[in-house]
């Protein structure tokens, strides 16, 4: 399963893409997608919400389980993505682009550089199918 | 996750391969999660009939001039009673009430008993049974002898009937025969977990894939395929039936369990049962209840549950309910919130909170 090369990433498998100085987006990965399956519900924090690392700031439902969303980094969220009001194909179909969750203005941008790499992502996700196997 | 090589596979295991089964451990063996999909899945089973492998359920045997002495002091149900041929659904209780496990109490003949226990539970349950036994009965452990097909669905006593012959859509629920399939011996029960006709047949390995394809063959016209444990839980949730370390364990007992349709006081003695009366006499504290989410938002096990602010209890299953396409769960409230009707909020970790509001079942009986 290849990642996007410019994203970091999280051990509970969210992502973060910088989009200008101090905005980020969040997300969760194809990974987190395909081990949920059929996602039914999709629940975000609200725009002015500010959030700590690590916190958890959303809930994604699928028919076979809930998964927390956990900030990858502290700061307010300026944006959420209300497409998946609507409709949560794209978050299954294309998690890394037009099923992007929310938008936060980063306080430290430190925060960012300690998060994984592409390359730290996949070797995680190699050691988890390794054990599936 | 990483023991997964002391995982063990059931008889069916390659078949389960070839259908396309996504293959998960549970209770220490390889089985299949889906196939098609839960919710298709599901609907299946509710509107034709569906296969499933329970081999990892395990099987007991209680044999011997005393047994029925036996029975009745482990469960809280009549055990010992009922006709042979009769099957019983029973808790098995510890002396304070809390609940060892739930099981199927077949009784074979007035000197012997056929249990189907937990996978999970299996090795306390052998354990508990022998010490309680204290030698009275011989308590056999089969479970490594035995796969379990379940056919459930509208459609289940018509594939039954074609392969074990047409008495078996004149059997009445809850009920056993033994028979024979290519001269083997098998126990054909009308048992089973998702509020469906049909049954559950225990059947020697060796003769578990032949007759797994046979009903595949035999049900082609019906719709049948296989179905995985996603939506056996789903089933049995909608049924508001308790799964096993979900709903009930050794901290709850059955009354809280809504299950006191199982302890029969007048049976006699039995394990648990001055606890279960000191607990009717001094009234319950809390209820198990089912209840439907009012929007969106899916109860998971774990999750608090509130009413006018206060906690007053938790969720111990939940899903979205593929019958009715609304969220819907199973928890342990404090009355009087377990009255029908009683407005309820899903406290989902602190993320959100959604409404729900408990309802006495949540499909009708089928």
């Amino acid at each position: 399963m290849s990642v996007p090369k410019d994203y970091r990433f999280t051990e509970s498998h969210e992502w973060l893409k910088t989009e200008e100085e101090n905005v980020v987006t969040i997300g969760i990965t194809e990974w987190a997608v395909e081990k949920l399956g059929d996602i039914v519900s999709v629940d975000l924090p609200r725009v002015g919400d500010e959030v700590e690392k690590g916190e958890a700031i959303g809930l994604v439902d699928s028919q076979k389980a809930s998964s927390e969303v956990f900030a990858p980094v502290s700061g307010v969220v300026i944006e959420v993505n209300e497409i998946l009001n609507d409709d949560l194909n794209v978050l299954m179909s294309d998690p890394y682009e037009e099923g992007w969750l929310v938008r936060i203005e980063v306080e430290d941008q430190e925060q960012i550089d300690e998060l994984m790499t592409a390359d730290d992502y996949e070797e995680l996700l190699g050691k988890l199918e390794d054990e599936e196997a | 996750m990483s023991h997964h090589e002391d995982l063990r596979r059931t008889a069916l295991y390659e078949e389960h391969v070839r259908l396309g089964g996504k293959m998960v451990p549970f209770a220490g063996f390889w089985m299949p999660v889906q196939f098609e999909g839960i919710a298709r899945e599901h609907q299946r089973v509710r509107q034709a009939v569906g296969l499933f492998d329970v081999s990892h359920m395990g099987e007991v045997v209680f044999r011997g001039p005393r047994a029925r002495e036996v029975v009745q002091r482990l469960t809280t149900n009549d055990v010992g009673s009922v006709a042979p041929g009769k099957a019983v659904y029973t808790p098995v209780c510890l002396p304070h009430g809390g609940i060892v496990d739930d099981m199927i109490f077949y009784k074979v003949s007035d000197t012997e008993w056929f249990v189907c226990v937990n996978a999970s539970n299996r090795e306390k349950d052998v354990r508990w049974f022998l010490e309680q036994a204290r030698g009275d009965c011989e308590v056999l452990d089969l479970s490594d002898d035995y796969s379990q097909i379940a056919v459930q669905g509208p459609k289940a006593p018509e594939l039954l009937s074609r392969i074990f012959g047409s008495g078996v859509s004149q059997m009445k629920p809850f009920t056993f025969v033994k028979t024979a399939w290519r001269g083997v011996e098998v126990l054909l029960a009308t048992t089973g977990y998702t509020g469906e006709r049909g049954g559950e047949v225990y059947v020697p390995h060796r003769i578990a894939s032949d007759l797994w394809r046979e009903l595949l063959d035999q049900g082609r016209d019906l719709d049948v395929a296989p179905i995985g444990l996603g939506a056996r839980d789903s089933l049995r949730l909608e049924m508001k039936y308790c799964l096993y370390g979900n709903d009930i364990d050794e901290t709850t007992t059955p009354l809280e369990a809504n299950l006191a349709w199982t302890v029969k006081l007048q049976k006699g003695d039995f394990i648990g049962r001055d606890a279960l009366v000191r607990q009717q006499e001094e009234g319950l504290k809390r209820l198990l209840v089912s209840f439907v989410v009012e929007g969106k938002g899916i109860p998971r096990h774990g999750y608090a549950i509130r009413a006018g602010g206060a906690e007053v209890g938790h969720v111990t299953s939940g899903t979205l309910s593929p019958t009715l396409g609304v969220p819907v769960g199973l928890g342990y409230v404090a009355r009087p919130h377990d009255a029908p009707g009683s407005v309820i909020s899903i406290d989902a970790k602190g993320i959100r909170e959604f409404p729900a509001r408990v309802q006495a079942a949540l499909l009708e009986k089928r």
